[in-house]
């Protein structure tokens, strides 16, 4: 055991460091610092500077374009990008599809599709879950109808996450209904263009249009467009809930999350005093960051562990539990910081070029803490994930 | 002991919950929420005609209430439904402030405020001052005040501003304070205009030396806004668990009614304990609210102290049942559309009116300190 970051760990941590310092646009860390929704080409534009330097896909094999980096590489640069405030990498084609496509694709789907998700070409939505098919994913009933060399599909996909901005979404979808619900479903690629699709905002609960609604209506899908074997797409999605668990602890943004509320609680003053040195405030700071301490060197152990070819085994759904736990405190210990500039619901229409309502860390705390609810309730909810750790830890206990 | 509401709070709490389950629904609350103004002037009305306002001062004063069951009683069901409407700002800070300092030629104000006729806003806490009630740095000289407020809500529907300023003494000193009352068009007077996060709308004002009228003696309002304070404590109290109720009830109806894995989702037990712990700290909170209601009237400290308790444990309940009844939702309860995004903001967001659950813990360790 060595806590200590290595000579070659310390240089790697330099050279992102100094990366970040001269790629990362100023206009689009301000944003990211402060809170603000990015335009599709902020998060394009990002994307395309990590690609032009090979590190936007941190977990793709080298062959593919991937990276190479170990454990120890993948954190620090988790933690860098998050201080430096850098736009969180869209996760959907680069660390969803693609580990499909590369494990279960056919050799034509892995050619065509994984350099277009590298160089931005297209952009990906996930299509798994619908209105009645949420923690019950395999209860889906968007269907898919074989018609000669076409799918026809037809259904319903809900909270597609920046759906808005897909040229492609990937789909379970029902191709037999009538055998065990999970032998019945089929993982689909669909053109977002195809005729008979239509796309409806879903407002979340701070005001972004971040989520949509789906609807399908006799589309007509190429058979070319089926990864692997139909009615075996259940098996690929699984795959996918396994295999991809970078950065599901977030610890990254729960660490220079926490940095800025101490930048917070030092400029805000209570009762004479920083709020930094009020002792109730100061024992929940300190807590969370006692617990994320913690935290980081179990995330870094599992992917130690997984990276030498452990099993994945249950530590995905601890870090994804407490990970979510973590980053919610701090949303609302950001919230508690801000007083009453919490309030205000600030927006391009009130604000504009003038100076921001209240200090400019204040304004979006609390629209935050409330969309960052959303962290325990997607990617297998908290309780789905608490089910997991039980069932396979408590065997067969019945 | 007797915990009964008397025959008049019951019958106006059964017309209110009336009024507002026919009126006040989801589409027409989020009508107004995307309004310019942020508040219906029509509801407004019809409200104060029920009496909503008149509640909240006592006979002397030209109500037909004033005590604090009688406040806890409209803000309960003014939090059920999510009511964002001011009725805080107007009626309980403008009507006990002009009701305690006020002079004979502003007590006439009252009966326009419970007409529904007045509107009135609270301009006190300054941009650096978070929920430190004595932190007041604006001045006043010749009867003309020069400062900045912070997040004063209702401050653009307002007929009239009640301002503090400094006299005397250093910034964070109780004596010394005054409070004064600004026109709306008052010269140096200047409103920057937003929305809130959980409905309504504030203003950051600048006075540059705005002539004004002086509440009361010079320097002497600072128990008065403390009591002007403790009311709008038991306001907030009893309209966060008001909403907490509403939530807990969303909740119960959602998890019989939604389906997964081929059943209730509330046949699971993860999910039946949580609503247990649910219902059992409201349970203490609506105790919570009922003590602080009770002893409004009592001697400052006793009042403060019950005040702090109240703030404390309906703060850290509303967090608990907000989030609960969010995440046994799941992606429903995320919508802007859906009731419990609502009510789950005006829970969370009353945290940061007077203080929030931190300062109230303190607040309350001082106060049982000093005693
Ligand atoms: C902001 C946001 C973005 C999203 N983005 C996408 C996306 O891009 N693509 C996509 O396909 N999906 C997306 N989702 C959907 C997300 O995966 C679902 O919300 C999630 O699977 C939960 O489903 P549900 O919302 O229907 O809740 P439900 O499954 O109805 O769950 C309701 C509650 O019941 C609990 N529950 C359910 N089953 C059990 C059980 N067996 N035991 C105990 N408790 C249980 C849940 O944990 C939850 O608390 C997104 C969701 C949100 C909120």
């Amino acid at each position: 055991m060595d806590l200590n970051y290595s000579e070659e760990e310390l240089a790697f941590r330099d050279e992102v460091r100094a990366f970040l310092d001269e790629k990362l646009p100023k206009e689009i860390s301000e944003k990211v610092r402060r809170g603000e929704e990015l335009t599709k080409g902020d998060m394009e534009r990002w994307h395309a500077i990590l690609n032009a330097r090979g590190w936007l896909a941190p977990n793709w094999p080298v062959e593919y374009g991937g990276c190479a980096w170990n454990a120890v590489q993948k954190h620090i640069f988790d933690v860098e990008s998050s201080y430096a405030n850098a736009p969180r990498i869209i996760p959907f084609g680069l660390s969803m599809l693609a580990p499909v496509l590369m494990k279960f694709g056919s050799q034509a789907q892995k050619d065509h599709y994984l350099p277009r998700i590298l160089d931005g070409t297209d952009w990906w939505c996930q299509g798994y879950s619908e209105p009645g098919a949420g923690s019950d994913l395999a209860s889906l009933k968007t269907r898919a109808v074989r018609d000669g060399d076409h799918y026809i599909v037809n259904g319903q996909k809900t909270w597609t996450t920046l759906g808005q901005y897909a040229d492609w979404i990937f789909c379970l979808v029902r191709t037999d209904p009538d055998v065990k619900q999970q032998e019945g479903i089929s993982f689909l690629l669909i053109d977002m263009n195809t005729p008979g699709i239509e796309v409806r905002p879903i407002i979340l609960l701070d005001g972004v249009h971040e989520v949509n609604e789906v609807f399908f209506d006799n589309v007509r899908v190429p058979v070319d467009n089926l990864v692997g074997e139909e009615n075996k797409g259940w098996t690929y999605a699984k795959y996918l809930l396994t295999h991809e668990r970078t950065n599901i602890a977030g610890v990254g943004s729960s660490q220079a999350g926490l940095d800025t509320v101490k930048r917070m609680a030092r400029a805000e003053m209570q009762g004479g005093r920083p709020l930094i040195a009020n002792p109730h405030f100061a024992a929940r700071l300190a807590s969370v960051e006692i617990d994320l301490k913690a935290m980081a060197t179990t995330n870094l152990r599992v992917i130690a562990q997984t990276a030498a070819g452990g099993a994945p085994g249950l530590e995905a759904s601890m870090l994804k539990v407490k990970g979510t736990i973590l980053r919610q405190e701090i949303n609302d210990l950001a919230r508690r910081a801000a007083g009453p500039y919490a309030m205000p619901f600030p927006s391009e229409a009130v604000e504009g070029d003038n100076d921001p309502i209240g200090p400019d860390y204040a304004a979006k705390t609390a629209p935050q803490y409330f969309n960052n609810r959303k962290l325990s309730i997607f990617g297998g909810s908290n309780e789905i994930q608490r089910g997991i750790i039980a069932k396979v830890s408590l065997g067969g206990a019945k | 002991m007797n915990f009964d509401l008397t025959e008049e709070r019951q019958m106006l709490r059964d017309t209110l919950r009336r009024y507002l389950s026919d009126k006040y629904t989801t589409k027409v609350r989020n009508d107004i929420l995307d309004s310019d103004s942020g508040m219906s002037g029509a509801i407004w009305g019809e409200l104060a005609e029920l009496g909503v306002i008149g509640a909240l001062f006592t006979e002397d004063e030209g109500g037909f209430g004033g005590q604090g069951f009688d406040i806890s009683v409209v803000f309960e069901e003014l939090g059920r439904a999510g009511v964002v409407e001011p009725f805080l700002d107007t009626g309980i800070l403008g009507g006990r402030l002009i009701s305690g300092l006020g002079g004979d030629s502003q007590k006439g104000m009252i009966e326009e405020i419970i007409a529904g006729t007045l509107h009135l806003a609270f301009a006190h806490t300054e941009p650096t001052s978070r929920y430190d009630l004595s932190r007041v740095e604006t001045t006043v000289s010749d009867g003309k005040i020069t400062g900045r407020k912070a997040v004063v809500v209702n401050a653009e529907a307002a007929d009239c501003l009640i301002v503090s300023a400094r006299e005397s003494g250093s910034t964070d000193d109780l004596q010394g304070i005054s409070l004064f009352l600004v026109d709306s068009d008052a010269p140096g007077l200047t409103l920057r205009g937003y929305p809130l996060l959980a409905g309504g709308r504030a203003a950051e004002v600048t006075l540059d030396n705005t002539p004004a009228t002086r509440l009361g003696a010079a320097g002497a309002a600072f128990p008065t806004i403390e009591a002007a304070v403790a009311h709008a404590h038991v306001a907030l109290s009893a309209e966060a668990f008001g909403a907490m109720t509403t939530a807990t009830d969303l909740t119960r109806e959602y998890l019989v009614t939604r389906q997964q894995f081929g059943r209730p989702i509330g046949t699971f037990q993860a999910l039946q304990h949580r609503v247990a712990d649910m219902l059992i700290e409201l349970e203490q909170a609506r105790s919570a609210v009922i003590n602080a209601a009770g002893h409004l009237g009592a001697p400052a400290r006793i009042r403060d102290l019950e005040c702090a308790a109240a703030r404390n444990l309906v703060g850290r309940v509303g967090r608990l049942v907000a989030e609960e009844a969010i995440q046994m939702h799941g992606g429903i309860a995320m919508t802007r559309e859906y009731e419990l995004a609502h009510i789950a903001k005006r829970i969370v967001m009353t945290d940061h009116r007077f203080g929030d659950t931190d300062y109230h813990l303190e607040r309350f360790i001082d106060l049982s300190a000093a005693a």
